[in-house]
């Protein structure tokens, strides 16, 4: 090789434990980007062999065949044909095939090896191949592909060894493919040729997999045990998260104090560090726990293989409405949080299934929303029992979080209905074999989910948060002013405005005011109200100031109108700023901002005006 | 008989799979997994929820196919296992 540095793409079918070989290839000397123009993820890394080269190492997605049927596949094509643009050809294609399922896998290395560019085979999972008493003449392999073929353990210390030798040894030379333009049958012909001449299967099946799969798909007791895992997810995200979040919170305001404790109190710049960036920094913060341990379970739950199963048993409901069993993950995710809900829809491999899910993600009810509606719940509905057992406010609440859930599945069925592209929307997905995760996979897992919040949304939500506080603090009051200050800022003099939009749906000056602010986060505007009728104190003592002030200002409709608008308005640029990076467009971020509020609008101006009719 | 009509649990061979319309890329990815004449497959389990998906077993791989994605692929079936 020259003195550019070696440049080696990884190929494989989707589970051949392709990307736990990168890793343990890159350790953590990775970067992870999106290609040119797609939301495809390029995974890219390097290390330095034993001879001292420094080496490129290329994640291409998982394929099946270079016969692509998604973004993602089309990608690993094009790269490995050399013709992506601003992707140089790689100057050897690692091919990884999970040993336990050749018959599979063998047939996408055959295509590879058809490219006529220098490949080597890496025959991944040994220990599991051996365990299950599968026996492998690896020479004989290798002489029928014509290819060099290495053993693997992507999951144990040193398990790459051979294949760093292999490597670092010389570009195998290329000899020419037997078959150039074969059949999909003449290709099957082939493996099972090589199959039956190089590899011993005492069995198909694993009998553990059977075994745990008769009861994880069992049409009762399948459903049970997803149901009970949800549940200890979910269990586990807000008594783990909160305290964390109320801590990074706490610490955010008190660095925040510190750091601006020699400023004069009053002055803009005080407030700008104060209430703009260190606000700003904390709201990006706080989502992180809840990223986090979303994310611990979600890659645990991919990694050991549930997750396709879980897809399986709920892709019937989920299809009737045109999304996909894939879509359950993220859509529950969003009850916590809309945002590692988005980042989660990258599990669906259809673009248009995806681009569905994002777009009704923030449907679901999320944590934020809760502050809003305890306010408005405890200050407007009585504390009554209904029917004996209910209470109205649970009944309420209930009520609100199911609206949302229908509402999903009705905008999903519309953008079904309206979309131009009718195309069968395939399933066909493979349900790997069971195994236990990996621990330096799902750190290295997290840590790219950190990351890419952190630098692709962090620097959104900072700078409208940002911009939000030069909205609610300019100009400030004039002297001998008796409002509080925020109502001669711009962002009051919005609100203003605002009302004439709004005041059809029941909406008073001071809640349009503090619909501004409130866009930074939903619980937002909780404090915002506050800050309008001219109240400070910790956000619990103001929900309790601040409900016996509206509950004697506002009328009911007015208080279910707003009840109505949270469940659909997007309040929370941090959900539009994860849409724009996931999809790369700013078409779907005002699609969704632009139907999320209309309906909104809508639902708000029925509550109301029925509410009025009927009060 | 279409592999979405075999009996649940019946050891079946793959005769042909066939295109629902014109270069039909459900067809053809079906072809690439192995669906091709002459390969044993079985059908594993099917969905809670109307029996849909199916679960297919086809050499040491499983896939859910839904019942459309299955009826593409016709099969003969041998006696139940």
């Amino acid at each position: 090789m020259s003195a550019t540095a070696m440049r080696i793409a990884l190929v494989g079918n989707p589970n051949c434990g392709k990307t736990a070989l990168f890793n343990q290839l890159t350790g953590g000397r990775q970067k992870v980007a999106n290609y040119a123009g797609v939301t495809v993820e390029r995974k890219e890394g390097r290390f330095v062999a034993p001879s001292g080269r420094t080496l490129h190492v290329l994640d291409l997605p998982g394929a099946y065949s270079f016969e692509a049927t998604s973004p993602d596949e089309a990608i690993t094509r094009d790269v490995c044909y050399g013709r992506y643009p601003g992707e140089a050809a790689p100057d050897l294609i690692v091919c990884v095939a999970d040993a336990t399922n050749l018959r599979l896998h063998l047939r996408f290395v055959l295509e590879v090896r058809r490219l006529g560019r220098p490949v080597v085979l890496a025959l991944n999972m040994m220990d599991a191949a051996r365990r299950r008493g599968i026996v492998i003449d690896v020479d004989a392999l290798s002489r029928r592909l014509g290819v060099p073929v290495v053993e693997t353990i992507a999951v144990k210390r040193g398990g790459a060894q051979a294949l760093i030798e292999r490597i670092d040894a010389s570009v195998p030379k290329v000899t020419p493919a037997p078959i150039d333009e074969a059949t999909v049958e003449q290709l099957h012909a082939e493996v099972r040729s090589i199959l039956a001449d190089t590899v011993t299967l005492p069995r198909d099946t694993v009998a553990l997999d059977d075994a745990i799969d008769r009861w994880v798909l069992h049409p009762v007791f399948g459903l049970a045990i997803l149901a009970t895992l949800m549940f200890l997810v979910f269990q586990a995200v807000f008594s783990w998260a909160q305290p964390v979040m109320d801590a990074i919170q706490a610490g955010i305001a008190a660095l925040g104090t510190t750091v601006t404790g020699f400023l004069p109190e009053g002055s803009a710049l005080h407030s700008l560090l104060n209430d703009g960036l260190f606000a700003g920094l904390g709201a990006v913060l706080v989502f992180l726990p809840q990223i986090l341990i979303l994310f611990l379970f979600i890659l645990v739950l991919e990694e050991s293989g549930y997750l396709p199963r879980a897809a399986f048993l709920l892709d019937r409901m989920m299809f009737r409405v045109g999304l996909t069993g894939r879509a359950f993950i993220p859509l529950l995710s969003s009850f916590a949080c809309a945002i590692p809900g988005i980042m989660a829809t990258r599990s669906i491999q259809d673009p248009r299934d995806r681009l569905t899910t994002i777009l009704v993600a923030p449907l679901m009810t999320c944590s934020a929303r809760l502050p809003v509606y305890t306010l408005l719940i405890a200050a407007f509905i009585p504390d009554r029992t209904v029917a004996g057992v209910f209470n109205l406010q649970g009944i309420v609440l209930f009520t609100l979080y199911f609206a949302g859930i229908f509402s999903a599945l009705g905008v999903a069925f519309v953008i079904k209905r309206l979309r131009k592209d009718k195309s069968e929307h395939a399933l066909i997905m493979e349900l790997p074999s069971y195994r236990l995760p990996n621990v330096r996979d799902i750190a290295l897992g997290l840590w790219e989910r950190a990351v890419i919040f952190l630098k692709r949304v962090g620097g959104i939500i900072l700078a409208l948060t940002v911009l939000l506080w030069f909205l609610s603090s300019f100009p400030g009051p004039p002297e001998g002013a008796t409002q509080p200050a925020i109502d001669y800022s711009i962002a009051g003099r919005l609100g203003r405005l605002l009302e004439y939009v709004f005041a059809p749906i029941g909406f008073n000056w001071q809640i349009c005011i503090a619909l501004v602010p409130g866009l930074a986060a939903r619980e937002v505007a909780v404090a915002a109200l506050g800050t309008v009728y001219a109240m400070s104190g910790s956000d619990d003592a103001l929900a309790s100031q601040l409900g016996p002030v509206i509950s004697h200002q506002w009328s009911l409709a007015t208080a279910l109108s707003l009840l109505a608008w949270y469940v659909f308005a997007p309040q929370c640029m941090s959900t539009l700023a994860v849409i724009r990076r996931e999809t790369n467009s700013w078409r779907n971020v005002a699609v969704a901002a632009g139907y999320l509020f209309g309906l909104a609008y809508l639902a708000s101006l029925a509550t109301y005006q029925i509410a009025r009719a009927l009060t | 008989m279409r592999l979405s009509d075999a009996p649940k649990g019946a050891n079946a061979v793959v005769q042909s799979v066939t295109d629902a319309h014109p270069s039909d890329p459900i067809a053809q990815r079906l072809r690439d997994l192995g669906f091709v004449a002459g390969e044993p497959v079985r059908l594993v389990a099917r969905g809670p929820l109307g029996g849909d998906p199916l679960l297919i077993q086809i050499g040491s791989t499983r896939f859910a196919l839904r019942k459309a994605e299955a009826a593409r692929v016709d099969v003969s079936v041998g006696d139940a296992a």
